[in-house]
């Protein structure tokens, strides 16, 4: 069914630290890594060794240069599902493959029901989804469905494979419906913001924008160097000759 | 977002095979064009041919066509569900109303009945296909007052023209339909004019800023996630230059508007068979100028995704 839920008992999401997040593609790596095997398996690529490289991935990090009247920095912008309370990817799903899961507000794709008609990614306006030219069906972030509830895994790596992934700790991974837990106090506290709340998809993922600068910065400047004596004697005679 | 030709001749084609089969389940239904065998078969076979080819080209669109039957099931939700279903129901009225109206020669009674369903399928089947545009948020060319509207009036443009030609062509025509034809390739022309014009004004809330979350100032992107061009630049990222869409544009009004409006103008004074050569040009035009105003339908129309990639 591709008609939405009233609610969900959670809203499992993300919230991305855009002040701590360096860029390093070290999430982008291991999503493809995790994702190639898991749910959604495989994210193919289209050749990957030529000059037309291609293929699905669920998370790409984009760079920019935000510029203001305090100056400019530069900001790398992880993108991925954002598990909207309002996805309009799912509704407009004509075959009932697209979903959003009742329990926990997960986005979903049944691959075995997706007749590939593109609809879903031209209704999604973060670019969530991505086609998969070979096998012929749509594909998204699963938010490491087959990670977090596995038991297999111990218990501290039941998160995301981004999260687990990042060495800066800018992904947090928690239930964002409840106001105590540690993510959705981390959005209070850091004034998380939601991306194109205009459109009225009501991600459920947060961005945390950078910190404002601090007035405090370290003072790096080192003392004046001395002034340099002029050389004396002949050799000095002969460095001021050559030098005019 | 890309023209894709599977997408640009099936909007098009099932446009016109509707409003040719709305007018003459109408016209035909109630008694208003005899009811000729020839004249009918070909009518029938024109519309009804028309909306299969489209269908037919918009499962070449599909990653998986042979699932294309799962389609139908989401119609509380999904617009492209609904055409799906509404476009093979309206066949089950169409081809009542083609069996009593060219097989057995009737009018009126069940065929006049089955000819206003096979018209108010034929109605639906067009909303729903401009509402799959015109409820997508994240295209503001398409998520507007205007398209839904388009759809209609050129769905009943492309088929009143048809339906001239064909009248023209069994020595049927008249000049009600005739004016009708005329006045609907005006109607088309303004409201094409009047799309434009609104969004060349455009002015997009959603910007590199709130696709971010960067308040304020500019967000430049200064590299992308990817060297080459992925499924979203490809799909959503197509650009047309500003001369090309001008000499487009330029195009589209030529082919499909004021050619088809100077020669039914000119049919009115003309002898059959120039009369009918006429219509048939007038309509062979207008079809080919409509192809190029749904190719750029899609070429103009941006996707909020392309902000990602900086393109504003």
């Amino acid at each position: 069914m591709t008609c939405l839920p009233v609610q969900t008992d959670k809203k499992l999401g993300l919230v991305i630290d855009l002040d701590t997040c360096v860029g390093c593609q070290a999430c982008v790596t291991a999503c493809k890594e995790w994702n190639t095997g898991g749910h959604m398996a495989p994210l193919t690529d289209i050749d990957p060794y030529g000059g037309h490289v291609d293929g699905v991935w669920f998370n790409r990090v984009h760079s920019y240069e935000h510029t203001t009247e305090l100056g400019g920095r530069t900001v790398n912008f992880p993108r991925s599902c954002l598990h909207c309370e309002q996805p309009a990817c799912v509704t407009v799903c004509p075959t009932g493959a697209s979903y959003k899961r009742a329990s926990d507000g997960i986005v979903l794709v049944d691959e075995d029901k997706c007749i590939g008609c593109k609809l879903c990614s031209w209704a999604c306006p973060y670019g969530a989804r991505e086609f998969d030219t070979d096998v012929g069906v749509m594909k998204k972030c699963t938010l490491c469905v087959d990670r977090i509830y596995n038991d297999n895994l111990a218990e501290d790596d039941r998160v995301p494979a981004c999260v687990a992934a990042c060495p800066t700790s800018a992904r947090h991974f928690g239930d964002l419906g409840d106001p105590a837990s540690a993510i959705s106090q981390l959005v209070e506290e850091r004034g998380g913001v939601a991306l194109m709340p205009e459109l009225g998809y009501k991600p459920t993922n947060i961005y945390l924008p950078p910190r404002a600068r601090s007035q405090r910065a370290a003072k790096v400047d080192a003392p004046a160097l001395e002034p340099i004596e002029a050389e004396g004697g002949f050799l000095g005679w002969i460095d001021r000759m050559l030098s005019n | 977002m890309h023209p894709a030709f599977s997408v640009v001749f099936f909007t098009t084609a099932t446009g016109a095979g509707y409003g040719l089969l709305a007018l003459l389940g109408l016209l035909g239904g109630f008694g208003f064009i005899p009811a000729d065998f020839w004249l009918g078969l070909v009518g029938m076979a024109l519309a009804l041919g028309l909306i299969a080819a489209g269908l037919l080209s918009s499962t070449g669109h599909l990653g998986r066509p042979e699932r294309a039957w799962r389609a139908f099931s989401q119609w509380r939700s999904s617009w492209l569900s609904r055409e799906g279903v509404a476009s093979v129901a309206t066949f089950l009225p169409a081809a009542l109303f083609g069996i009593g109206w060219v097989f057995l020669g009737k009018s009126g009674g069940w065929v006049a009945a089955a000819g206003l369903l096979a018209a108010a399928g034929a109605v639906i089947t067009v909303t729903t296909t401009g509402m799959i545009y015109a409820s997508l948020k994240p295209i503001a060319q398409w998520h507007s007052r205007y398209t839904l509207p388009a759809y209609l009036i050129f769905a009943g443009m492309t088929g009143s023209v048809l339906a001239n030609a064909l009248l023209q062509g069994f020595r049927q025509g008249s000049t009600a339909m005739l004016i009708w034809a005329l006045l609907a390739t005006l109607a088309g022309w303004g409201w094409k004019l009047a799309t434009w014009r609104y969004n060349d004004r455009l002015e997009i809330p959603t910007t590199a800023n709130t696709a971010t979350g960067l308040a304020g100032g500019t967000v430049r992107s200064i590299e992308w996630p990817h060297t080459e061009e992925n499924y979203l630049l490809k799909e959503m990222g197509f650009r047309i230059a500003r001369e090309h869409s001008a000499k487009l544009r330029r195009i589209t009004q030529a082919l499909a508007f004021a050619v088809p409006a100077i020669l039914l103008a000119i049919v009115y004074f003309l002898p059959w068979p120039l009369s009918a050569i006429a219509s048939m040009l007038a309509a062979v035009a207008q079809l080919a100028g409509m192809l190029v105003e749904r190719w750029l339908f899609f070429a103009e129309a941006k996707h909020t995704v392309t902000l990602y990639y900086g393109r504003e």
